[in-house]
């Protein structure tokens, strides 16, 4: 385990959106499996991956979290929906380019494909986007809550 | 009544749309007494430090806040009004002057005084205070963030377009007038995307290209989204006669998101993301689909080019 | 929206789940902490929160209390939100505004280690819940009357099936068929494996059924160019092109024919006889009569000849017909449009269309045939004698990465079966079945396989990687690995037979289109769900039967077919559907008539309506899903979801977050 700079001790807070269908279902499975991962990240369950939009995780960010996972059907056919994660994996690519303007580290929002059976996949994305973000430290904006009548 | 018309960081355009009312500026005036307008009459700050507290019936007020003068002023004015509208994209979101938040007040003076374009051999930044032959002299502090009037006042009607159309003028002052008024905090306009008043054909959407306006002659009858061209119209509020698009010139953004939706450039950026590479995109590998999103070579300037600065970000947090 | 002026009385309910959670997570702690919580009236914890004693606790509070919006934190929804949803409606509050707080397969069983962050992350979890308790708005599912008949696609065994079942239960059906009789692939099959049944005494039955049955419509020479609607209430337009023969007078006797000056290549025997320009499938063609070629028929082109109406004693032909639009309303939907055989033409290496001696399973179906265009003798095209060494190459198309990755299941089977005919013309032939695996995976397959192994056919385990003529004695030249000799071998033949798989029939993109049912990497029409739901089509309403789904041999087909209409028969025989509410709802006031939406939906859901002064979408509830793609597409926020709301997941979102 790794100490953040300054020797504090950082345990990163994540959010998640899983879609019903697949890695809700997987995130389930890890469960009954009886799976370990870190208890860092909190849940949010949406119908399809295509229901989650950019601004829920500009929001998610300016609350402060460190990092968002969004996780949906592997493309190109899982979808329950037919193509609703072909939809959330093009505004997620999109807003990597925006964060990065903005002076987020993209790799803070991650787009994951589990499917219904891939419960050890999930626990896996879970224990690694875990570590990646202790290694990256807290977002910016946690730290850096700025004046000027917000 | 008492109309004053105060002014932030601006470019004037907004000044220009209120003279570009013509005719109908004396009819209106006709029942308004301006006490204070730096841009066409030449009042002092004191003057206004000496009106009455409320005794500006109607302020509007444009341009952004990027220093501390213009918070000042802004604080002053709503002392002294009763009612304050921000007019204006600068003062509703932020407007141009919002795209500043991608950097700082540290880099926006290193840019500007310590670069070799500036002859500045000393390497001198201004001080905001100096004192010379006994006297103080002050230059108004450039504020970290470049903000809407609302980040310091509270705001009681926004008025937006880059600049306002006069239609919007002349409405928003026939409903000041009768008092028929949306609830306080409200834009004055219709709630509307633009699409609403956009007269050309369109069909469902997808784009399998994105074109920059100067790469094709856009057909005048189809919708410019539909034939590549990215348009902010579906995700900014109507009001202005969809007066570019009847230029054959795509929508920019500046009158701000519609009605109920907090960040325009979220959500247009998810409605472009959505119908980009729509048609075939079953077949799309991984890395075509990140090389199309690269195909939007300034995702900041293209969705948040007038509301950045209240949008949920606001701003550029570092460098990654 | 939910209503601003509406008390809200939240009960959380936090379940032990025995020892499930309790062990790792205090249970009492969370339900302490969720007591504090903004707007929450109670809050209880049990060990079983879904037996009768916990359902009765929610109830109770409800009745009593007067609770109404309940959390509870357990297992995960996906187990029990229906059983709370109904304790919620008999205690007569609207199932809708319930929300679970998973805290025991995302947390109490993967946080085992660390039963303090366990107890934090539940409590964040009971936040989140009863934040978006908050904005839970009571909701109703629709009913909606169905069409009580069915339309099958495609006059095949598979669609023949179908159609009679879900008439024989009492509905109308609409068969639609393409060509001018019912039969399909089977009609030009000779025999059947394993049986060795005569092909068309067992299906002309079932064609005459078809024919005779008074509540199924078979329209020939037709097609579907047009659907639209939704489960249980479709609008489908069926384009039926002029046969130009009366099939009421019709007697069948052929003389037409022979008169018809016109020859064309016979599609039925794959080009190796021809036919008339007025032509007849086959003498089982069901309906029994004959139909003009309106390609190829001289009067319809350049308006000579007319010889057949001239001799026709039944004055039956009728130039005069016209092609008809039917339109038609129908609750359900069987696609049973069937295959192509593969066309081996791309795969030089084996010559087919090069030299003569080459023809493809199918062709050698149609010689078996004694109907077909050798009188049933299996013969050698180039002399017009019977073969004395017989190739049979397999996966011809299939398991071929150049092609087709999938397996035609079929083509082990009827080379088996051809090979036996052959033995049985003419014993002293030698066969060779030159394959990768003999898949003989049905029932009286492997007893069959083992049946041509004693009739002295040759299996060689290896591909063929080339076949050339010799010039001098015309033979085929096939060069081939023998694997478990491993090595390399040539030999030659007189007939050579490639083993073709199936293929999705070449208008299976255009019904794909026109449905608005999608197409598995494959090509083929896609299932609902592989394991569970194989002969629905991802639409609801929309079933799938036979080879257009997926390749299979005749039994499968049958029991698919009825599978489907059995699926098929459940909305028409309730009646009605339940529509939950899934759908958005368009705000008018919102909408600026973008049209964003509209090629979002897989489902073709949305669609844009003039609406007096307006253009605005509107969202079909039945089709509609649910799935939210279009709400977070919405530029302008239109499209508002009913479950799942932005202000939800907002909530939700900054409760958890310090």
């Amino acid at each position: 385990m790794e100490m953040a700079e300054g020797g504090s001790w950082f345990e990163p807070k994540i959010l998640g959106f899983l879609c019903n269908w697949c890695s809700y279902a997987a995130a389930d499975l890890a469960g009954m499996s009886r799976m370990e991962y870190p208890p860092n990240i909190r849940c949010i369950r949406v119908m399809c991956s295509g229901r989650v939009e950019p601004s829920f995780v500009l929001e998610a960010l300016r609350e402060g979290y460190d990092g968002v996972l969004i996780a949906g059907c592997h493309p190109p056919s899982d979808c329950h929906y037919q193509s609703g994660n072909l939809k959330a994996r093009r505004r997620y690519y999109l807003l990597r380019k925006l964060l990065r303007e903005l002076g987020i580290n993209p790799d803070r929002v991650r787009l994951e494909w589990a499917s219904a059976s891939e419960g050890q996949r999930f626990a896996e994305i879970v224990r690694d986007f875990t570590e990646q973000l202790r290694r990256l430290g807290p977002n910016p904006i946690r730290a850096m809550r700025v004046g000027g009548g917000e | 009544m008492n109309l004053a018309i105060g002014l932030g960081a601006t470019c004037s355009g907004c000044d220009v749309t209120i003279v570009d009312l013509a005719e109908d500026l004396p009819k209106i005036l006709s029942s308004a007494n301006i006490v204070f307008w730096p841009t066409a009459a030449d009042l002092k700050l004191k003057d206004l430090e000496a009106m009455a507290d409320g005794s500006i019936d109607l302020c509007l007020y444009h341009g952004s806040i990027v220093n501390e003068e213009n918070a000042e002023i802004a604080k002053l004015l709503r002392r002294k009004s009763k009612l304050l509208v921000a007019f204006g994209s600068c003062a509703c979101f932020g407007g141009i002057p919002g795209l500043g938040n991608l950097t700082n007040r540290e880099q926006l003076l290193e840019t500007v005084y310590g670069t070799p374009s500036t002859e500045n051999p000393n390497g001198i930044k201004p001080q905001g205070e100096v004192i010379v032959d006994g006297y103080r002299m002050r230059v108004p502090r450039r504020l970290d963030l470049a903000l809407p009037l609302s980040g310091v006042v509270e705001v009681d009607y926004l008025i937006p377009g880059c600049p306002p159309q006069t239609s919007q003028v002349r409405d928003s002052f026939e409903a000041i007038l009768s008092g028929n008024l949306p609830p306080k905090g409200s834009i004055i306009g219709p709630g509307k995307n633009l699409c609403d008043e956009c007269p050309r054909k369109r069909e469902g959407k997808a784009i399998a290209r994105i074109v920059r306006p100067h790469e094709i002659i856009p057909d005048p009858e189809k919708c410019l989204l539909d034939q590549g061209i990215l348009c902010m119209g579906p995700a900014t509020r109507a009001g202005c006669g969809a007066k570019c698009i009847k230029a054959n010139m795509r929508c920019e953004g500046c009158m701000g998101p519609p009605d109920g939706i907090r960040d325009q450039g979220a959500k247009m950026l998810s409605t472009i993301a959505s119908i980009l590479g729509l048609e075939g995109e079953e077949k799309m590998a991984e890395e075509e689909v990140a090389k199309l999103m690269d195909g939007i070579a300034d995702p900041v300037g293209l969705f948040y080019l007038f509301s950045l600065s209240s949008s949920i970000l606001r701003r550029k947090w570092g460098e990654v | 929206m939910p209503d601003p002026q509406e008390d809200l009385k939240i009960g959380v309910y936090v379940c032990h789940c025995g020892k499930n959670i309790a062990d790792v997570v205090n249970v009492k702690e969370v339900a302490d902490f969720a007591s504090k919580l903004p707007g929450v009236e109670v809050a209880r914890e049990y060990l079983h929160m879904c037996d009768d004693v916990g359902q009765e606790m929610i109830s109770n509070d409800i009745r009593e209390l007067g609770i109404n919006r309940v959390v509870v934190a357990a297992c995960s929804p996906k187990v029990h939100e229906l059983t709370f949803r109904e304790t919620l409606r008999k205690a007569g509050l609207n199932p809708y505004l319930l929300e679970i707080a998973n805290i025991r397969e995302q947390c109490s069983w993967v946080h085992r280690s660390d039963p303090k962050r366990a107890t934090e992350k539940a409590k964040d979890l009971v936040k989140m819940a009863v934040a978006k308790a908050k904005w839970l708005m009571p909701l109703e599912t629709k009913s909606v009357e169905v069409s009580r008949s069915a339309l099958v696609i495609g006059g095949g065994i598979a669609g023949i099936q179908a159609a009679l079942d879900i008439a024989d239960n009492g509905y109308q059906v609409y068969l639609v068929e393409k060509g001018p009789s019912l039969g399909g692939r089977m009609g030009q099959w000779s025999k059947v494996f394993p049986t060795m049944d005569c092909a068309a005494c067992i299906l002309t039955p079932k064609m005459v059924s078809v024919a005779r049955h008074p509540r199924i419509k078979l329209l020939t020479n037709s097609e579907l160019i047009e659907a639209s609607g939704s489960l249980g209430n479709f609008k489908v337009r069926i384009r039926k092109r002029p046969r130009y023969v009366d099939e009421e007078k019709c007697t069948a006797c052929g003389l037409c024919a022979q008169k018809c000056p016109v020859r064309v290549p016979n599609e039925i025997d794959f080009g190796m006889s021809s036919r008339k320009a007025i032509y007849i499938t086959s003498p089982n063609a069901v309906p029994l009569a004959y139909s003009i070629d309106g390609e190829n028929c001289l009067y319809l082109k350049r308006g000579i000849c007319r010889v057949c109406e001239r001799v026709c004693e039944a004055k039956a032909i009728n130039f005069n017909q016209k092609e008809e639009i039917i339109e038609l309303k129908v609750g359900s939907i069987v696609v049973a449009i069937g295959y192509d055989p593969f066309d081996p033409t791309p795969l030089e290496e084996y010559g087919f269309g090069r030299y003569k001696d080459v023809v493809t399973g199918p062709m050698l179906e149609r010689m078996t045939d004694p109907m077909g265009p050798t009188g049933g003798a299996i013969l050698r095209p180039s002399t017009g004698k019977p073969p004395r060494k017989v190739a049979f190459i397999q996966c011809v198309g299939s398991r071929d990465a150049r092609f087709n990755i999938y397996c035609s299941r079929v083509c082990c089977m009827y080379a088996i079966k051809d090979s036996l005919i052959i033995k049985e013309q003419n014993p002293e032939a030698e066969v060779y079945i030159f394959y990768m695996d003999i898949r003989a995976f049905g029932k009286g397959y492997e007893e069959f396989y083992l049946r041509s192994q004693e009739a002295g056919v040759r299996f060689i385990r290896g591909k063929v990687s080339s076949i050339r003529e010799d010039p001098k004695t015309k033979e085929l030249i096939l060069r081939y690995e023998d694997t478990l000799l491993g090595t390399a071998l040539e030999d030659s033949f007189d007939l050579v037979v490639l083993s073709v798989g199936q293929v999705p029939r070449a208008d299976t993109e255009t019904i794909s289109k026109i449905l608005g049912i999608p197409r598995s990497t494959d090509g083929f029409l896609m299932e609902a769900h592989p394991k569970l739901r194989p002969n629905d089509a991802v639409v609801d309403g929309i079933y799938l039967a036979g080879s257009a789904q997926y390749p299979k041999d005749i039994p499968d087909a049958v029991a698919q077919a009825s599978g489907a209409a059995a699926r098929a028969l459940i909305p028409l025989s309730m009646g009605r559907v339940e529509v939950e509410p899934l759908s958005p709802i368009i705000d008018e006031d919102r909408c600026g008539g973008c049209g964003v939406c509209v090629k979002l939906c897989p489902y073709r859901a949305l669609e844009l309506k003039r609406k007096g002064e307006k253009t605005v979408a509107e969202v079909d509830e039945v089709l509609c899903k649910g799935c939210g793609t279009c709400v977070a597409a919405c530029p302008s926020g239109a499209a508002k979801p009913r479950m799942f709301t932005e202000e939800q997941i907002l909530s939700m979102i900054s409760s958890a977050a310090r």
